[in-house]
């Protein structure tokens, strides 16, 4: 029934083909638009940790001292105390400190090439198991070298390819300032989309975050080794009076150190608020700070309070769905005329047996077929689109891609969005009664 | 025209016209929105910077010895100064749309009681102001004695510049001149004020922001080295910037080019607003569908509907109705539908824009945007409806007498 049902259709679209051009055009269109920004949002807006991120919390704690109305929410970094105080009692199955030092002057003394400014990340070993960064060679640093503040460094694998052709640099040497430090770890191609560990102040960005969506840096360093390689060079997140040198933040009046902590099950969550909390008024015993508000949010939360998708990406995507209702009323509109003005056809086919739902039926494999083929088209074009997305300057741009599963979507979305055009026409179509057009004839 | 009679067909044809209707009204509602948000990109970037942008360009080096800090701008000086074209280079910690150097949180009193706000500070060496083409409006600008050497952040206590929007901030209705502000144990003393100098980055502030800017005078240091203004002919200034971050090479071989940032303030700014640019463009496109899609639905159904209704015309021509009425018809009926669809848009226009406002901190969507929508729907209703109108007013009223 089915293929008799497709071959009517065909037929239908061929005999007015301005019509069938003009509801294939206005789907297209609708699809092409909302998949382009639909994949974008939804590369944005997954989850960069799938499985574990439940599992990951970033800490916060208030320890700004000015008084005023700013503590409805901690800060969203620590100062060096009590990132470190959080970090030495251990409470946590695995734990990880951030710091973000400027770019360093990194040259390999083996190599002929000019030296590089890179982005560097000051961390602790459980970095890496944590968040389980892919390593192509070697591994990362062990709890040992964080104590004994080894001059050891991971290097991404973009840095590896511009410093040593790829090559396994293990156990080689690089000089970061004036200082050498030992290769131990290169990481495989790595693109967490957004790097979340380095996620904070996206409440004070107006929407605009896309540069959360950044690259990875290309050094990984032990704090430990950092806090003396790199002192004079470290980025405050804020600071409640003005630091003594700038750059030296170990006892500034600033925070500047995120801890991230994994904890494995909800009993271990509930002993970490408690740890938390507890910290937070025993500190304010000792006069250190002044406010208790703590905060311990998953992966997840911490990205969403932190507004992640940018604002304008989240725009587009409205813009272009109630772009494709527009296109969708059009459609009703059309397959109406188109279906009504069959009235006579119809209703010879009612006189000669056909049920209504027969009709209802053939009209509905009609308004498929048009969102097929509208589907397909507006998959060129959202490939199109994306094509443009990524020769955009955005920062996510090269992480824009249709996997398998947007695909999939972008023809459920064009048939189902026809079919949904297409019901109220067919219903109609389907009421015509054989008598009265017959009569007409 | 009797509007009646148009009014009762149309119940006849109530599901085309709830559909045309809701077309209009989501188009309306769309047009408003995307228009409003074209105008606030395209208002955010004519944001007057408050330099001579076509003259200036800015080289940052990096990854040098800060001990070394004095040779190094000593020979930058004089090596991009050298080149031909070039008519001055200073040391300045920023520019306007580069890399945001310093925003410091400041207070009315020496005790940080009476917070104002966070504006972006720009040091400069001597001849800055007068490099940047900063444009005095009261006061004087820095003599050379108020350039002085930086400790920490900033010179402990300077006379400085400030914006006229900062000055309003600060002391609405009384002179600036004269009057203190102060930053942790920083002192700054007002000297002049200046036209407008914009902010190197703004987004915390909005565009309230982007004018509460400070100039201090400053004289290079180790805590202050190392990125430099250029200035040269407008006409010049690319072939300059060329040729110094080439020369950058041979004058600095101790320090790394930042290449990102180094580059002319034109350039700059249109970096800066890229994404803007982007979006309007993009704004742009999606009108100009949306205006399409509908005007092909209004022809597509008006021409289903001629076709249905040419017996009748044929009678109505018959017993005496002109082309011209035949015409009007059509018009009018467009009229009242696109009419029915614009009140419905402007009330959906306003919904959609208090969700903006609520989740993409948009601004209010103003008033004057809902007459030019509408006018602009009316306008294309009746060209879409005038194809198939004229073909209706040629119907002949001998179809009347046909069976068909």
């Amino acid at each position: 029934m089915f293929t008799y049902y497709f071959d009517l259709a065909l037929r239908s679209l061929k005999r007015n083909k301005v019509l069938t051009a003009l509801m294939v055009l206005a789907i297209a269109v609708g699809i092409g638009a909302s998949m382009t920004t639909l994949t974008v949002m939804h590369v944005l807006s997954g989850d960069p940790l799938p499985g574990t991120s439940s599992r990951i919390f970033y800490a916060q704690v208030d320890n700004d001292p000015m008084p005023g109305d700013r503590h409805v929410e901690p800060p969203d970094m620590m100062d060096y105390q009590s990132a470190m105080d959080l970090w030495n009692a251990k409470r946590a199955d695995r734990q990880a400190l951030v710091v973000n030092p400027f770019p360093e002057k990194v040259s390999a003394p083996d190599v002929s090439r000019p030296p590089l400014m890179v982005q560097m990340l000051s961390t602790t070993s459980d970095f890496f198991p944590m968040f389980g960064v892919p390593l192509e060679y070697g591994s990362g640093w062990t709890p040992d070298d964080d104590r004994k503040r080894a001059r050891v460094v991971v290097i991404s694998s973009d840095l590896n390819d511009k410093l040593f052709d790829g090559g396994n640099s293990v156990g080689r040497t690089l000089v970061l300032n004036k200082h050498a430090v030992r290769i131990v770890g290169v990481l495989k191609p790595w693109r967490p989309s957004p790097p979340f560990y380095d996620v904070r102040g996206g409440r004070y960005a107006n929407g605009d975050t896309a540069s959360f969506y950044g690259k990875p840096e290309g050094l990984f360093l032990p704090i430990s080794a950092s806090l003396e390689m790199n002192d004079g060079d470290f980025q405050q997140f804020n600071c409640w009076s003005m630091p003594p040198k700038p750059g030296h933040l170990v006892n500034a009046p600033c925070n500047w150190m995120g801890l991230w902590v994994q904890l494995d099950s909800p009993a271990k969550v509930a002993a970490y608020r408690g740890f938390l909390a507890h910290y937070a008024r025993e500190q304010k015993g000792l006069g250190r700070i002044q406010f208790t508000e703590t905060r311990l949010r998953d992966l997840m939360q911490w990205l969403a309070f932190n507004r992640v998708v940018p604002r304008d990406v989240k725009l587009k995507m409205w813009l272009a769905f109630a772009f494709l209702a527009i296109c969708l009323f059009n459609t009703v509109g059309l397959l109406l005329a188109k279906f009504l003005r069959r009235g006579g056809e119809i209703g010879v086919r009612r006189a000669l047996g056909a049920s209504r739902r027969a009709v209802f039926a053939q009209c509905l494999t009609e308004a498929g077929l048009i969102g097929f083929i509208g589907g397909f088209f507006g998959w060129l074009l959202a490939l199109l689109g994306l094509w443009l997305v990524r020769h955009q300057q955005a920062p996510y741009s090269d992480l824009v891609h249709l996997d398998l599963s947007m695909f999939a979507v972008t023809f459920v979305l064009a048939i189902a969005v026809s079919l949904l055009a297409g019901a109220m026409p067919a219903l109609r179509a389907s009421q015509i009664s054989p008598a009265l057009q017959l009569k007409t004839l | 025209m009797q509007i009646r009679p148009i009014l009762s067909a149309l119940k006849k044809h109530r599901v085309a016209t709830v559909l045309i209707v809701m077309e209009i009204a989501l188009a309306c509602a769309v047009l408003c929105n995307a228009c409003f948000m074209i105008a606030d990109r395209l208002s955010a970037m004519q944001i007057k910077s408050g330099v001579d942008e076509a003259s200036l360009g800015f080289i940052a080096l990096q990854g040098y010895d800060p001990k070394n800090s004095n040779d190094l701008d000593a020979r930058v000086i004089a090596g991009l100064g050298a080149i031909s074209g070039v008519e001055s280079v200073h040391v300045i910690n920023s520019v306007p749309f580069g890399m945001q150097a310093a925003n410091v949180g400041i207070t009315l009193d020496q005790a940080g009681k009476e917070f104002r706000g966070v504006p972006e500070i720009y040091l400069g060496s001597p001849g800055t102001p007068q490099a940047l083409g900063l444009q005095l409006v009261a006061g004087h600008m820095p003599a050379n004695e108020d350039y002085q050497p930086v400790q920490g952040y900033f010179p402990p206590s300077s006379n400085v510049l400030i914006t006229r929007t900062l000055a309003k901030h600060l002391w609405p209705g009384e002179s600036p001149l004269g009057k203190e502000f102060w930053s942790d144990k920083y002192q700054f003393r007002v000297i002049g004020v200046v036209a407008h100098l914009s902010v190197q980055q703004y987004d915390e502030e909005g565009e309230r922001g982007a004018q509460w800017t400070v100039f201090v005078p400053a004289l290079p240091g180790p805590n202050f080295s190392g990125t430099y203004l250029i200035r040269a002919k407008p006409e010049d200034l690319d072939r300059v910037m060329v040729e110094a971050k080439a020369a950058i090479a041979t004058i600095a071989p101790d320090a790394v080019l930042d290449r990102e940032d180094s580059t002319t303030v034109p350039v700059l700014r249109t970096r800066f607003f890229a994404a803007d640019s982007a979006m309007a463009g993009m704004l742009v496109g999606v009108i100009a569908a949306l205006l399409g899609v509908t005007a092909l639905g209004i022809v597509g159904l008006a021409s289903f509907w001629v076709a249905q209704r040419r017996r009748q015309i044929g009678i109505r021509r018959a017993i005496g109705a002109t082309r011209g009425d035949i015409l009007r018809y059509f018009q009018t009926e467009n009229f009242l539908i696109v009419s029915f669809g614009i009140a419905l848009g402007m009330l959906l226009a306003y919904v959609i824009n208090a969700v903006l406002m609520k989740f993409y901190e948009l601004p209010h969507l103003p008033l004057y945007y809902l007459p030019f929508g509408a006018l602009a729907l009316w306008g294309l209703g009746q060209l879409a409806v005038l194809g198939p109108a004229l073909r209706a007013s040629h119907v002949p009223p001998v179809v009347a007498t046909r069976s068909v």
